[in-house]
């Protein structure tokens, strides 16, 4: 046998002998991938969205409207822990991300798996202005029903963890929309209840007692937001400045 | 009262809601229409649609049609995505725009096209309390007080305006949703009468 054979036979063996070694940790990252399948509304985003986190995020329990679980004409105060800003407006964005991703159940959503918010803003008077994405419209189940409900858990979940936010104007895609999903009117803005706490923004907002907020019929919109007028009913003739 | 417009909402290449089953809103709307149409008649209210086939009119022309009516009822007929199956809610414009309309009300007494109907508001929650009634003795589950909501389409109607809301798309088929269609024609035939009496004797 010649020397250059035996060389090569010692450099096959010993890639043998190596792949061998590495063989099972590989089997188990390949389990691994399988078993973590990422859907590709996960992959947009971990890379669209990180979670927002400022200097003065507090751990707190916030009160977020999904859809209660035992009636799909109604929301639940839900009461989850979340780091929230003092920042009002860097707290609403971290709000309404959760309200996004965060629902315990598919089925208590009330907005789009899909949809991300693009860009939030308080001007001086109170007025909020969320620009969704474009599935806020595309992913939204038609109705009225529906429709209301999202605005409704959009300016609820605002009014019950953000202070001095009066009213909400919704935009998507950085535009003006003339519904949400065929029904809704977004022309005008939306009031939002002011259920926050007068304390500190930053202060833990105490959980709500478990009762069921109706808030599709007249009177359970008025029972559901105190003194505010009925949630999800757009005042005519305050357009967002573009 | 002169005439009432029926509003089958969406149409075309616009569906609304869509059941996983492949229901289509638009599609439940426009037999609704016809069978409320055929119960208005037949009292002798004189009935006009804002489309007859698959096609879709924008919000404003579905409004124009109602516009041009003098002592007109406005009707939209819809279909959820949500809610309990068989059930039915009816919709006009919350109060709260009426208030804020009237500061930025025009002074020569026209209305502006695009709150057109902030001035019959309470004739609306009117016609909202009669249909609701009725869809509650005839659908279990339904309430018997109805709902305010933004709905897009009122906004632009000058003239008693409401939205009738049938859950749902989600069933497996459409026969319950064909079943409801009878009932739901009865139940706007009886309030339309009712109301017709209060709207010309001019109560509320």
């Amino acid at each position: 046998m010649s020397k250059g054979l035996k060389t090569t036979l010692v450099i096959l063996g010993a890639m043998v002998a190596l792949g061998l070694v590495t063989l099972p940790g590989l089997r188990q990252a390949v389990r691994r991938l399988h078993s973590t399948p990422r859907t590709e509304e996960q992959a947009r985003r971990e890379v669209m969205q990180e979670p927002i986190s400022t200097p003065t995020d507090v751990e707190v329990q916030a009160q977020m409207y999904w859809l209660s679980g035992s009636s799909p004409n109604s929301l639940d105060p839900t009461a989850i822990q979340l780091p929230l800003s003092a920042d009002p407006v860097e707290r609403s964005k971290q709000l309404l991300n959760a309200l996004i991703v965060r629902a315990p159940r598919p089925e208590r959503r009330t907005l789009p798996a899909e949809a991300s918010l693009l860009a939030f803003y308080i001007q001086p008077n109170g007025t909020a202005i969320a620009d969704f994405s474009d599935e806020i419209v595309s992913g939204m189940p038609s109705g009225i029903l529906s429709e209301q409900l999202a605005v409704q858990s959009i300016a609820q979940t605002l009014g019950a963890n953000v202070t001095g936010i009066r009213q909400l104007k919704i935009l998507v895609h950085g535009q003006e929309a003339e519904t949400l999903a065929g029904h809704l009117d977004l022309y005008g803005l939306f009031p939002v209840p002011s259920l926050a706490p007068a304390a500190a923004p930053s202060s833990p907002v105490p959980a709500a007692a478990p009762t069921k907020t109706p808030v599709t019929s007249g009177a359970a919109q008025t029972k559901a937001t105190g003194s505010a007028p009925a949630a999800a009913a757009p005042a005519p003739g305050k357009q967002a400045p573009h | 009262m002169a005439v009432v417009i029926l509003d089958p909402a969406h149409g075309g290449a616009d569906p609304g809601a869509r059941g996983s089953s492949g229901l289509a809103e638009s599609d439940i709307v426009l037999s609704y229409a016809r069978l409320v149409r055929i119960s208005l008649e037949a009292q002798g209210i004189r009935v006009l649609l804002t489309r007859q086939a698959n096609d879709d009119p924008s919000f404003d022309d579905r409004s124009k049609l109602a516009n041009a009516q003098r002592g007109g009822v406005f009707i939209s007929l819809h279909v959820s995505s949500t809610g309990q199956p068989g059930t039915v809610r009816v919709y006009s414009l919350p109060q709260m725009t009426v208030q804020q309309s009237a500061a930025s009300a025009p002074r020569a007494g026209l209305l502006p096209w695009d709150r057109a109907q902030f001035k019959f508001i309470d004739q609306s929650r009117r016609l909202a309390e009669l249909i609701q009634i009725q869809m509650a003795q005839r659908f279990r589950g339904s309430s018997e007080t109805p709902f305010e909501a933004p709905v897009r389409q009122l906004r632009t109607v000058g003239a008693p305006a409401v939205a009738i809301e049938v859950s749902s798309v989600s069933v497996p088929d459409r026969a319950p949703l064909d079943q409801m269609g009878p009932g739901l024609a009865d139940a706007v035939a009886r309030a339309v009468a009712a109301f017709r009496t209060i709207y010309e004797s001019g109560g509320k």
